[in-house]
């Protein structure tokens, strides 16, 4: 390899470092600094002095180390053998390093992002001769039995096709294309390298129309999500952030997923590789790991690789966009992200704004959720990259800096609530503080597959949950009894809805993921229930009357019992609920 | 450039040791050296008083101009002419072996107990290195500590970091120590060790612990690091990582099962403060440094299980609540970090019930994989749940009462507090000494639920109901 070296260190207070002689350093470079190589990243030059973000344990660095540039920014090899993996914050393998470096991770490891042993088999797509341009396909590798890898003609890349790989098995290295063009010939093999902190180039963004469908009835049914949109899940600690992003990228309709652990704990890196692979995708019966990447910057890793970890994991994510897919990118959590930022901030003593946090906060969030959206890629295709963000409010305390600004860039909040975890309602995702932008963008998608009671059902359901707040205050004062029946019963039906509906049980193997079919069945019973029911009292029955009805007991656990497209099961259910209320109703006629 | 012709790592190896004579200023623990050679970031110091005693610190900053140190055991009585600074060109090290079991040592590691040091079987970095997550092996086995709060509701599992939020006052000791000698892993012992750091506490704590390990026969397995009260704060930095540098070797190299006790968290963030201000740093909440979080974590993610290794390590983190307040910084930052949270409730504490753990933000995350049947008992996990789920109610309930009164109550809602009361007094009170079977636990918390009505108990199936609530026989 060839190194030169730019720099000298000067000084050393932590992960980030002062140089000297940096004259011939560039903006955002990567380097590699001391005897043992440890990566970093040049992110301020004066007065012939570097700043560097050292991506590594520094302990045991002395001044006058010297500092190897690289001539390149700190950037991602993007190609088949991605899928299945599991990164560190700038995409160095952790099973390559542990290999190496055993239980703990070593320092200064230089390791291939993508396995260059590997062989993949080669489909040539394009036609010898062509004149390609961005984004054109050149062939197809077959990462996965789910996943067809398109190789695709690199952004600000094109010519025309002077040479084409026959088919068969190449290593991800091994050129497979050449493109001559007036700037010269481009060798392409199957990787591409990108720069992690530059959105990859698409031609337009486009409207989205779709929901990304998560199984999670709370989610889809009342504040769902779009494809290509994006949503910031606040929550203090134990509300069951982590349980809902897994939920999430466990069951939702993106093609691929990418799982960005950021600051958080081992063990849950730990959780997502031992259950992933177990777990088959109810849509194509593949195992979850086929469409998996991860990215596992924990809390104990080096700090300024948190703050790369989700550029990484964005990066990522549009390329399988750029391929015509829809991506779901799970970023836990930001706010460790944000914290990242501040560390690094005051070690370079910039002047804080909010709570120590560096004033360009507001500007680096909208910079990432950004990076989200309904795309037409420079392939023609449209594809999607929709970002779920978990932010971790100091004292589950919404108002703090990192909860207020990621509220400004996303247009959907799931604000989970420590009094329904406490009573282990989960998913804690509180009705009152929750709202979706996506509704009406989505309400087509809906009323197909649902029919045209969806958007009253859904209405009908959120009035009366905002009904029953303003009368709980009023139990709250002077009692249940107080209230009328007709009033009463309100509360009686958001308790059945809660029960029934909200709550679901990740754990179980059939409440753990719901169809759009089976949430707007189990809606309709719910409300059919509160039709009825009012019905009935408006001629005379007695609440209590309606709470000692038999079926109610089979209408909670409906959602452990009927299967998704188990219709008949729940049109049997519906006519016992009505024969029962009718049955009550015949006593007073 | 002389750099050029020597590599840094030999021209370091060849000045380490050379000693220099005079700082340049002192300010609290810092101390400031110029002209030196190039020294290495966290690298070990020893600073000599006019008397000949050796104090040890480590590098916090280091530059072309100047060496900032910070003295472990403080600056007091130095004098800048006469202090004489000595590199060792490593960084700060323990001598780790599992003869140190049964022994006591200070917040660096030297033994205190009048015994000769300890044969190191290695020296290892007590900064410790990150795990890799693909090495980790998923904790899922329980330990039974023996009190029902814990087993029945809040599961210990090895290889799990779950803190202790309490107050002052509170019984938080008596708690972490019954646990340590209750403690029982399914399926046999194992090889069993104690690990306890003991960060500012006072004196007679720390002899609480002491013999309250020697009462239960269990002092040999345990090793002691002792950084009391009137130690030197700076010292506290650095008494959880010796202690846990200790407790990775006993359970990566040696295989034991070891449970790391650490008291008390908050001094060790006070210290942490201590140390930002002095430097300068820009706080983040309440003059706490913005990276208390990741040091945080480097503390906790210092547990769990290795693939291929027998051994584990539990950590057991005790902190007092500042004013009982759960969203101060520290542990709000511990709980983002641990796998849930035992919370002391100082009302329950009041009214004589120990442990005095609040059932509702108590949580264990690690509980889901590590109970039910094969486990614990096939009804643990509904158990678990309807009884989260109906004490929470009475929560409501008592909030009702204390507007209406309690005789304006449904008879539901009597019922309700007739559970809540016989779940406090019963199932989460024991005696100091009672050490509960898994079954008894379980067992308790049926005789709790049987204060309710079954249509109430949505979260058992209708067997569970059938079998524990009616007392049939299983079909």
């Amino acid at each position: 390899m060839n190194e030169r070296i730019i720099a000298r260190v000067r000084r050393i207070t932590g992960p980030v470092i002062e140089a000297r002689d940096a004259a011939s350093a560039h903006m955002l470079e990567l380097v590699r600094v001391g005897d043992d190589r440890l990566v970093g990243e040049v992110i301020k030059l004066a007065d012939g002095e570097a700043v560097i973000q050292v991506y590594e344990d520094t302990s045991g660095l002395a001044p006058g180390a010297p500092v190897y540039g690289s001539g390149l920014p700190l950037s991602l090899e993007l190609g088949p053998g991605l899928i299945g993996s599991i990164y560190d914050g700038i995409q160095r393998p952790l099973d390559a390093i542990r290999e190496r470096t055993g239980t703990f991770i070593g320092r200064g490891v230089q390791a291939d992002a993508l396995d260059r042993k590997r062989l993949w088999a080669w489909t040539p797509v394009a036609q010898p001769g062509a004149r390609l341009k961005p984004g054109d396909i050149l062939g197809t590798v077959r990462e996965t039995e789910r996943l067809v890898h398109k190789i695709l003609v690199p952004p600000e890349t094109g010519g025309s096709l002077s040479y084409l790989a026959p088919a068969g098995d190449y290593a991800v290295d091994t050129d497979v294309a050449i493109l001559d063009s007036s700037t010269g010939q481009h060798r392409l093999s199957m990787i591409q390298r990108w720069p992690i902190r530059v959105p990859r180039p698409v031609r337009s963004r486009l409207a989205m129309n779709q929901p990304l469908i998560t199984g999670q009835r709370v989610i889809d049914t009342l504040f769902p999500l779009a494809k290509g949109g994006t949503v910031a899940i606040p929550g203090g600690f134990g509300t069951g952030k982590t349980m809902t992003q897994h939920a999430i990228a466990k069951w939702c309709d993106a093609d691929i997923i990418v799982y960005i652990g950021c600051g958080e704990r081992g063990n849950e890196m730990t959780d997502v590789l031992t259950e992933f692979p177990r777990l088959v995708d109810p849509r194509t019966g593949r195992s979850l790991m086929e469409r998996t990447v991860l990215i596992a910057n924990t809390s104990n890793m080096p700090v300024s690789a948190r703050e790369a970890s989700i550029y990484t994991g964005v990066t990522i994510a549009e390329y399988f966009r750029d391929m015509g897919l829809h991506v779901a990118v799970m970023a836990d959590s930001t706010s460790r992200w944000a914290e990242a930022l501040r560390e690094l901030s005051g070690r370079m003593e910039e002047m804080p704004a909010e709570e120590g946090f560096p004033a360009y906060l507001p500007t680096r969030i909208a910079e990432f959720y950004e990076r989200a959206g309904l795309m037409e890629t420079l392939s023609g295709q449209p594809g999607s990259v929709s970002i779920i963000g978990a932010v971790s409010p100091p004292g589950g305390d919404f108002s703090e800096p990192v909860t207020q600004h990621t509220r400004r860039y996303v247009r959907c909040f799931w604000g989970l609530d420590r009094n329904l975890a406490n009573a282990r309602h989960y998913p804690a995702i509180s009705w009152l503080d929750s709202y979706s932008e996506y509704v009406d963008d989505i309400q087509s998608w809906w009323l197909d597959q649902a029919g045209p009671q969806w958007s009253k059902d859904r209405a009908e359901i959120l009035e009366l949950l905002r009904r029953e707040v303003r009368l709980l205050q009023v139990v709250k004062l002077v009692g249940p009894d107080a209230l009328p029946d007709s009033q009463r019963f309100v509360i009686e039906v958001c308790e059945l809805f809660k029960n029934a509906f909200l709550q679901q049980n990740a754990f179980d193997n059939v409440d753990r993921y719901s169809s759009p079919g089976k949430q707007q069945r189990m809606l309709g019973l719910v409300l059919a229930y509160w039709r009825r029911g009012s019905e009935a009292i408006k001629r005379g029955v007695s609440i209590a009357e309606l709470r000692k009805l038999k079926v109610l007991g089979d209408i909670v656990k409906m959602k452990f019992t009927l299967s998704d497209d188990d219709a008949d099961g729940f049109g049997k259910l519906a006519a016992a609920l009505e024969r029962a209320v009718a049955r009550l109703e015949a006593v007073y006629a | 450039m002389p750099e050029a012709l020597l590599d840094q790592a030999a021209l370091r190896r060849i000045m380490a040791g050379r000693e220099y004579r005079g700082a340049s200023s002192m300010d609290g623990p810092l101390l400031v050296l110029k002209k030196t050679h190039p020294v290495g970031y966290r690298e070990l110091v020893e600073c000599v008083d006019h008397t000949g005693a050796v104090r040890l610190g480590t590098v916090m900053d280091s530059s072309e101009d100047a060496v900032m140190v910070q003295v472990f055991e403080g600056t007091q009585g130095l004098s800048l002419p006469d202090t004489r600074i000595r590199f060792l060109g490593r960084p700060l090290t323990l001598g780790v072996s599992a003869g140190m079991l049964g022994r006591v040592f200070d917040g660096l590691g030297r033994p205190i107990d009048g015994g000769p040091a300890p044969r190191a079987a290695s020296e290892e970095d007590v900064n410790g290195k990150p795990v890799n997550p693909t090495a980790r092996e998923y904790p899922r086995d329980y330990i039974q500590t023996g009190m029902s709060v814990i087993d029945g509701m809040n599961t210990l599992i090895r290889g799990q970091k779950l803190p202790i939020f309490s107050g002052n006052g509170l019984a938080h000791n008596e708690l972490a120590a019954q646990i340590a000698r209750q403690a029982k892993i399914r399926g046999g012992s194992g090889d069993f060790a104690v690990v306890f750091a003991a960060m500012g506490v006072k004196h007679d704590v720390a002899r609480f612990f002491v013999r309250s390990f020697e009462e239960s026969g269990a002092l040999g397995r345990v090793a002691l690091f002792l950084s009391l009260a009137d130690d030197p704060s700076i010292e506290r930095t650095v008494t959880p990582r010796v202690a846990l540098t200790l407790a990775e070797h006993l359970a990566y190299v040696r295989g034991m099962h070891v449970l790391v006790i650490m008291t008390d968290m908050a001094n060790y963030c006070e210290s942490l403060r201590e140390i930002s201000t002095l430097r300068g740093e820009i706080p983040s909440r309440k003059g706490y440094p913005g990276y208390l979080y990741s040091d945080l974590a480097e503390l906790y993610e210092r547990s769990g299980m290795i693939k291929g290794v027998e051994g584990s390590i539990t950590q057991l983190p005790i902190l007092t609540m500042p004013n009982d307040d759960i969203s101060h910084p520290i542990p709000d930052l511990t709980g983002y970090i641990t796998e849930g949270q035992i919370v002391f409730e100082r009302d329950m504490a009041g009214r004589g019930i120990y442990p005095p753990v609040a059932g509702l933000p108590s949580l264990s995350r690690l509980m889901k994989d590590g109970i039910g049947s094969g486990m614990t008992r096939d009804d643990h996990p509904h158990l678990a749940s309807q009884l989260f789920a109906s004490y929470s109610a009475v929560k409501d309930v008592r909030n009702l009462a204390s507007v209406i009164g309690e005789d304006e109550l449904s008879p539901l809602d009597k019922q309700y507090l007739e559970f809540g009361e016989f779940f406090e007094r019963s199932f989460v009170n024991q005696g100091r000494t009672e050490d509960r079977s898994m079954d008894r636990t379980l067992d308790l918390g049926w005789e709790a639920l049987k204060r309710l009505p079954p249509e109430e108990l949505h979260r058992v199936t209708a067997e569970e109901l059938s079998q524990r609530y009616e007392g049939n026989s299983p079909a």
